[in-house]
Protein backbone atom coordinates (compact mmCIF):
# COMPACT_ATOMS: atom_id res chain seq x y z
CA UNK A 1 0.00 0.00 0.00
CA UNK A 2 2.79 2.27 1.08
CA UNK A 3 5.10 1.23 -1.39
CA UNK A 4 2.14 1.74 -4.37
CA UNK A 5 1.44 5.59 -2.57
CA UNK A 6 5.16 6.33 -3.01
CA UNK A 7 5.61 5.35 -6.74
CA UNK A 8 2.13 7.06 -7.53
CA UNK A 9 3.63 9.90 -6.16
CA UNK A 10 6.63 9.58 -7.66
CA UNK A 11 4.62 9.30 -11.18
CA UNK A 12 2.66 12.36 -10.48
CA UNK A 13 5.47 14.32 -9.61
CA UNK A 14 7.49 13.04 -12.79
CA UNK A 15 4.26 14.14 -14.92
CA UNK A 16 4.25 17.36 -13.45
CA UNK A 17 8.14 18.52 -13.73
CA UNK A 18 7.56 17.16 -17.54
CA UNK A 19 4.47 19.82 -18.24
CA UNK A 20 6.29 22.06 -16.53
CA UNK A 21 9.98 22.14 -18.97
CA UNK A 22 7.56 21.09 -21.90
CA UNK A 23 9.55 17.08 -21.74
CA UNK A 24 7.42 15.62 -24.83
CA UNK A 25 7.72 11.77 -23.90
CA UNK A 26 6.29 12.85 -20.11
CA UNK A 27 3.35 15.08 -21.55
CA UNK A 28 2.44 11.64 -24.07
CA UNK A 29 2.63 9.47 -20.58
CA UNK A 30 0.35 12.25 -19.12
CA UNK A 31 -2.18 12.27 -22.19
CA UNK A 32 -2.35 8.17 -22.26
CA UNK A 33 -2.72 8.76 -17.94
CA UNK A 34 -5.74 10.95 -18.67
CA UNK A 35 -7.04 9.19 -21.43
CA UNK A 36 -7.07 5.45 -20.10
CA UNK A 37 -8.10 7.08 -16.58
CA UNK A 38 -11.49 8.42 -18.08
CA UNK A 39 -12.05 5.37 -20.20
CA UNK A 40 -11.91 3.27 -16.73
CA UNK A 41 -13.64 6.19 -14.53
CA UNK A 42 -16.55 6.09 -16.94
CA UNK A 43 -16.92 2.20 -15.97
CA UNK A 44 -16.21 0.96 -13.39
CA UNK A 45 -18.31 3.20 -10.33
CA UNK A 46 -21.18 1.48 -12.51
CA UNK A 47 -19.70 -1.95 -12.27
CA UNK A 48 -19.27 -1.84 -8.43
CA UNK A 49 -22.22 -0.63 -7.84
CA UNK A 50 -23.93 -2.96 -9.35
CA UNK A 51 -21.17 -6.18 -7.73
CA UNK A 52 -22.53 -4.16 -4.37
CA UNK A 53 -26.06 -4.99 -5.15
CA UNK A 54 -25.10 -8.26 -6.24
CA UNK A 55 -23.87 -9.36 -3.11
CA UNK A 56 -26.64 -8.08 -1.38
CA UNK A 57 -29.41 -9.55 -3.17
CA UNK A 58 -28.79 -12.51 -4.81
CA UNK A 59 -28.50 -15.45 -2.85
CA UNK A 60 -25.89 -17.37 -2.10
CA UNK A 61 -27.88 -20.93 -3.06
CA UNK A 62 -28.75 -19.70 -6.47
CA UNK A 63 -25.16 -18.83 -7.58
CA UNK A 64 -24.47 -22.85 -6.28
CA UNK A 65 -26.58 -24.43 -8.05
CA UNK A 66 -25.97 -23.12 -11.34
CA UNK A 67 -21.83 -22.68 -11.40
CA UNK A 68 -21.43 -24.18 -8.13
CA UNK A 69 -19.99 -27.57 -7.76
CA UNK A 70 -23.08 -29.54 -8.68
CA UNK A 71 -23.56 -27.71 -11.74
CA UNK A 72 -25.03 -28.95 -14.82
CA UNK A 73 -23.95 -27.67 -18.76
CA UNK A 74 -26.35 -24.73 -18.68
CA UNK A 75 -23.94 -23.20 -16.25
CA UNK A 76 -22.10 -22.82 -19.00
CA UNK A 77 -24.92 -21.02 -20.69
CA UNK A 78 -25.23 -18.76 -17.77
CA UNK A 79 -21.64 -17.78 -17.41
CA UNK A 80 -21.25 -17.16 -21.54
CA UNK A 81 -24.49 -14.84 -21.45
CA UNK A 82 -23.36 -13.01 -18.66
CA UNK A 83 -19.81 -12.63 -20.41
CA UNK A 84 -21.30 -11.77 -23.41
CA UNK A 85 -22.96 -8.47 -21.61
CA UNK A 86 -19.78 -7.64 -18.77
CA UNK A 87 -18.67 -4.15 -20.29
CA UNK A 88 -15.09 -3.11 -20.57
CA UNK A 89 -12.59 -5.81 -20.27
CA UNK A 90 -10.67 -7.51 -17.56
CA UNK A 91 -10.75 -4.88 -15.09
CA UNK A 92 -14.48 -5.20 -14.75
CA UNK A 93 -14.60 -8.92 -15.74
CA UNK A 94 -11.94 -9.91 -12.71
CA UNK A 95 -14.26 -8.11 -9.71
CA UNK A 96 -17.27 -9.77 -11.01
CA UNK A 97 -15.92 -12.97 -11.08
CA UNK A 98 -14.87 -12.18 -7.65
CA UNK A 99 -18.35 -11.32 -6.59
CA UNK A 100 -19.61 -14.76 -8.10
CA UNK A 101 -16.70 -16.20 -6.16
CA UNK A 102 -17.87 -15.02 -2.59
CA UNK A 103 -21.78 -16.71 -4.09
CA UNK A 104 -19.76 -20.15 -4.40
CA UNK A 105 -19.07 -20.65 -8.18
CA UNK A 106 -16.14 -23.18 -8.84
CA UNK A 107 -13.10 -22.42 -9.92
CA UNK A 108 -13.71 -23.35 -13.76
CA UNK A 109 -17.02 -21.71 -14.01
CA UNK A 110 -14.87 -18.70 -12.74
CA UNK A 111 -11.85 -18.96 -15.65
CA UNK A 112 -14.45 -19.71 -18.35
CA UNK A 113 -16.33 -16.54 -17.23
CA UNK A 114 -12.86 -14.63 -17.20
CA UNK A 115 -11.68 -16.22 -20.45
CA UNK A 116 -15.18 -15.68 -22.04
CA UNK A 117 -15.66 -12.03 -21.29
CA UNK A 118 -12.27 -11.47 -23.13
CA UNK A 119 -13.40 -12.38 -26.12
CA UNK A 120 -17.67 -12.40 -26.67
CA UNK A 121 -18.45 -9.44 -25.71
CA UNK A 122 -21.25 -8.13 -27.67
CA UNK A 123 -20.49 -4.90 -29.02
CA UNK A 124 -16.76 -5.64 -29.60
CA UNK A 125 -18.42 -8.94 -31.54
CA UNK A 126 -20.31 -6.67 -33.39
CA UNK A 127 -17.00 -4.12 -34.51
CA UNK A 128 -15.11 -7.07 -35.21
CA UNK A 129 -17.89 -8.58 -37.85
CA UNK A 130 -18.50 -5.52 -39.51
CA UNK A 131 -14.69 -4.79 -39.76
CA UNK A 132 -12.94 -7.89 -40.65
CA UNK A 133 -15.75 -9.91 -41.61
CA UNK A 134 -18.19 -12.80 -40.56
CA UNK A 135 -16.20 -15.50 -41.32
CA UNK A 136 -13.23 -14.28 -39.07
CA UNK A 137 -15.70 -14.06 -36.06
CA UNK A 138 -17.02 -17.37 -36.48
CA UNK A 139 -13.59 -18.97 -37.22
CA UNK A 140 -13.02 -17.42 -34.01
CA UNK A 141 -15.73 -18.42 -31.90
CA UNK A 142 -15.74 -21.94 -32.97
CA UNK A 143 -12.06 -22.45 -32.02
CA UNK A 144 -11.33 -20.65 -29.21
CA UNK A 145 -14.51 -21.19 -26.83
CA UNK A 146 -14.20 -25.14 -26.52
CA UNK A 147 -10.33 -24.07 -25.81
CA UNK A 148 -11.05 -21.49 -23.12
CA UNK A 149 -13.72 -24.28 -21.57
CA UNK A 150 -10.71 -26.97 -21.42
CA UNK A 151 -7.81 -24.66 -20.32
CA UNK A 152 -10.87 -23.08 -17.31
CA UNK A 153 -11.04 -26.88 -16.04
CA UNK A 154 -7.39 -26.94 -16.67
CA UNK A 155 -6.87 -24.64 -14.35
CA UNK A 156 -9.65 -25.76 -12.20
CA UNK A 157 -7.54 -29.13 -11.64
CA UNK A 158 -4.11 -27.25 -11.78
CA UNK A 159 -5.15 -25.38 -8.67
CA UNK A 160 -7.62 -27.27 -6.43
CA UNK A 161 -7.58 -24.80 -3.33
CA UNK A 162 -7.75 -21.42 -5.92
CA UNK A 163 -9.42 -18.73 -4.12
CA UNK A 164 -10.59 -15.40 -5.56
CA UNK A 165 -10.50 -12.24 -3.33
CA UNK A 166 -9.06 -8.49 -4.11
CA UNK A 167 -6.12 -8.71 -1.97
CA UNK A 168 -4.39 -5.42 -0.68
CA UNK B 1 -22.04 2.86 -22.27
CA UNK B 2 -25.05 5.09 -21.46
CA UNK B 3 -27.30 1.73 -21.39
CA UNK B 4 -24.55 0.87 -18.49
CA UNK B 5 -25.77 4.34 -16.15
CA UNK B 6 -29.55 3.33 -17.41
CA UNK B 7 -28.99 -0.15 -15.73
CA UNK B 8 -27.24 1.02 -12.86
CA UNK B 9 -29.94 4.06 -12.87
CA UNK B 10 -32.69 1.12 -12.64
CA UNK B 11 -31.35 -1.16 -10.77
CA UNK B 12 -30.10 1.44 -7.73
CA UNK B 13 -34.27 2.87 -7.55
CA UNK B 14 -35.71 -0.32 -7.60
CA UNK B 15 -33.32 -1.84 -4.73
CA UNK B 16 -34.18 1.46 -2.65
CA UNK B 17 -37.80 1.04 -3.19
CA UNK B 18 -37.42 -3.02 -2.07
CA UNK B 19 -35.11 -2.08 0.99
CA UNK B 20 -33.35 0.97 1.25
CA UNK B 21 -31.28 -0.07 4.49
CA UNK B 22 -29.80 -3.32 2.50
CA UNK B 23 -29.26 -0.80 -0.52
CA UNK B 24 -26.71 1.38 1.36
CA UNK B 25 -25.19 -1.72 2.67
CA UNK B 26 -24.83 -2.77 -0.90
CA UNK B 27 -22.96 1.06 -1.75
CA UNK B 28 -20.77 0.30 1.37
CA UNK B 29 -19.65 -3.01 0.13
CA UNK B 30 -19.23 -1.64 -3.58
CA UNK B 31 -17.16 1.19 -2.07
CA UNK B 32 -15.10 -0.96 0.38
CA UNK B 33 -14.37 -3.35 -2.95
CA UNK B 34 -13.10 -0.78 -5.01
CA UNK B 35 -11.12 0.82 -2.21
CA UNK B 36 -9.44 -2.00 -1.39
CA UNK B 37 -8.60 -2.73 -5.02
CA UNK B 38 -7.62 0.57 -6.22
CA UNK B 39 -3.57 0.29 -5.57
CA UNK B 40 -3.90 -2.46 -8.36
CA UNK B 41 -5.61 -0.06 -10.33
CA UNK B 42 -3.39 2.72 -10.09
CA UNK B 43 -0.48 0.62 -10.66
CA UNK B 44 -2.39 -0.55 -14.10
CA UNK B 45 -3.06 2.92 -15.21
CA UNK B 46 0.44 4.01 -14.44
CA UNK B 47 1.62 1.05 -16.32
CA UNK B 48 -0.47 1.80 -19.40
CA UNK B 49 0.16 5.31 -19.36
CA UNK B 50 4.21 4.98 -19.42
CA UNK B 51 3.77 1.95 -22.41
CA UNK B 52 0.79 2.62 -24.43
CA UNK B 53 2.84 5.69 -25.96
CA UNK B 54 5.62 3.82 -27.11
CA UNK B 55 3.76 1.59 -29.24
CA UNK B 56 1.15 4.12 -31.02
CA UNK B 57 -1.53 2.82 -33.50
CA UNK B 58 1.11 3.36 -36.78
CA UNK B 59 3.46 1.56 -35.03
CA UNK B 60 1.48 -1.05 -34.63
CA UNK B 61 0.47 -0.84 -37.91
CA UNK B 62 3.71 -0.59 -39.42
CA UNK B 63 5.27 -3.67 -37.88
CA UNK B 64 2.08 -6.21 -38.45
CA UNK B 65 2.51 -5.27 -42.48
CA UNK B 66 5.77 -7.06 -42.48
CA UNK B 67 6.09 -9.75 -45.70
CA UNK B 68 6.67 -13.18 -43.52
CA UNK B 69 3.64 -14.11 -42.39
CA UNK B 70 4.80 -16.22 -39.75
CA UNK B 71 6.84 -13.52 -38.41
CA UNK B 72 3.86 -11.00 -38.63
CA UNK B 73 1.76 -13.33 -36.90
CA UNK B 74 4.32 -13.67 -33.78
CA UNK B 75 4.59 -9.76 -33.68
CA UNK B 76 1.31 -9.44 -33.62
CA UNK B 77 0.76 -12.02 -30.85
CA UNK B 78 3.90 -10.02 -29.12
CA UNK B 79 1.88 -6.42 -30.01
CA UNK B 80 -1.33 -7.54 -28.65
CA UNK B 81 -0.31 -8.90 -25.68
CA UNK B 82 1.37 -5.80 -24.46
CA UNK B 83 -0.93 -3.19 -25.63
CA UNK B 84 -4.11 -2.08 -24.86
CA UNK B 85 -6.76 -0.82 -27.42
CA UNK B 86 -10.31 -0.62 -27.29
CA UNK B 87 -12.62 -2.52 -29.51
CA UNK B 88 -13.46 0.28 -31.72
CA UNK B 89 -10.29 1.07 -32.48
CA UNK B 90 -8.65 -2.31 -32.60
CA UNK B 91 -10.96 -2.90 -35.28
CA UNK B 92 -11.49 -0.33 -38.02
CA UNK B 93 -7.43 -0.58 -37.72
CA UNK B 94 -7.60 -4.51 -38.78
CA UNK B 95 -9.87 -3.05 -41.42
CA UNK B 96 -7.65 -0.79 -42.58
CA UNK B 97 -4.54 -3.34 -42.57
CA UNK B 98 -6.09 -6.01 -43.89
CA UNK B 99 -7.13 -3.53 -47.46
CA UNK B 100 -3.47 -3.29 -47.55
CA UNK B 101 -2.90 -6.70 -47.72
CA UNK B 102 -2.10 -7.77 -43.97
CA UNK B 103 -2.82 -11.63 -43.47
CA UNK B 104 -5.90 -12.58 -41.51
CA UNK B 105 -3.65 -14.70 -39.77
CA UNK B 106 -1.81 -11.63 -38.49
CA UNK B 107 -4.73 -9.69 -38.02
CA UNK B 108 -6.34 -12.84 -35.80
CA UNK B 109 -2.98 -13.11 -33.72
CA UNK B 110 -3.08 -9.54 -32.74
CA UNK B 111 -6.61 -9.04 -31.97
CA UNK B 112 -7.27 -12.22 -29.91
CA UNK B 113 -3.87 -11.67 -27.92
CA UNK B 114 -5.23 -7.97 -27.77
CA UNK B 115 -8.19 -8.97 -25.81
CA UNK B 116 -7.11 -12.57 -24.07
CA UNK B 117 -3.65 -11.51 -22.74
CA UNK B 118 -2.78 -8.33 -20.80
CA UNK B 119 1.07 -7.91 -19.94
CA UNK B 120 -0.41 -4.67 -18.63
CA UNK B 121 -3.51 -5.47 -16.47
CA UNK B 122 -1.11 -7.80 -14.62
CA UNK B 123 -0.61 -6.34 -11.48
CA UNK B 124 -4.77 -6.07 -11.02
CA UNK B 125 -5.17 -9.90 -12.67
CA UNK B 126 -2.44 -10.86 -9.82
CA UNK B 127 -4.53 -9.39 -7.06
CA UNK B 128 -7.74 -11.34 -7.84
CA UNK B 129 -5.90 -14.32 -8.89
CA UNK B 130 -3.09 -14.91 -7.26
CA UNK B 131 0.63 -14.81 -9.47
CA UNK B 132 0.59 -18.34 -10.79
CA UNK B 133 -2.87 -18.71 -11.95
CA UNK B 134 -2.98 -15.11 -13.00
CA UNK B 135 0.15 -16.02 -15.50
CA UNK B 136 -0.61 -19.41 -16.31
CA UNK B 137 -4.12 -17.80 -17.38
CA UNK B 138 -2.25 -15.36 -19.86
CA UNK B 139 -0.03 -17.82 -20.85
CA UNK B 140 -2.48 -20.44 -21.58
CA UNK B 141 -4.78 -17.55 -23.48
CA UNK B 142 -1.35 -16.72 -25.95
CA UNK B 143 -1.18 -20.62 -26.86
CA UNK B 144 -5.50 -20.22 -27.75
CA UNK B 145 -5.17 -17.33 -29.58
CA UNK B 146 -2.33 -18.49 -31.67
CA UNK B 147 -4.08 -21.87 -32.18
CA UNK B 148 -6.76 -19.15 -33.65
CA UNK B 149 -4.73 -17.43 -35.67
CA UNK B 150 -2.81 -20.37 -37.64
CA UNK B 151 -6.32 -22.16 -37.99
CA UNK B 152 -7.93 -18.96 -39.45
CA UNK B 153 -4.93 -18.84 -41.82
CA UNK B 154 -6.06 -22.17 -43.02
CA UNK B 155 -9.29 -21.16 -43.11
CA UNK B 156 -8.47 -17.94 -45.68
CA UNK B 157 -6.22 -19.66 -47.49
CA UNK B 158 -3.00 -18.05 -46.62
CA UNK B 159 -1.28 -21.23 -45.48
CA UNK B 160 -1.49 -24.44 -46.78
CA UNK B 161 -0.33 -27.71 -45.47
Amino acid sequence: MKRNLVLFGLFVGFLGVSWGVQFQPGIAIFHSFVSFSWSLIKVVPCAFIIIGLFDVWIKRETVEKHLGEGSKMLGYFWVFALAATTVGGLFVALPVAAALARKGARTGMLFTYLAAATITRVPMTIFEATFVGIKFTIIRFVVSLPLLILASEAMAKLFPHFQMQEKE
Amino acid sequence: MIVLYIVTGILLVVSWKANATKTRKALKIAWKRFARILPAFGLMVMAVAIVLPLIPPEFIARSLGMNNRWLGMTVGSLLGSISMMPGFIAYPLSGILLSQGVPYMVISAFTTTLMMVGVLSFPLEKQYLGTRPALLRNLMSLLIALLVAVITGFAFGEIAL
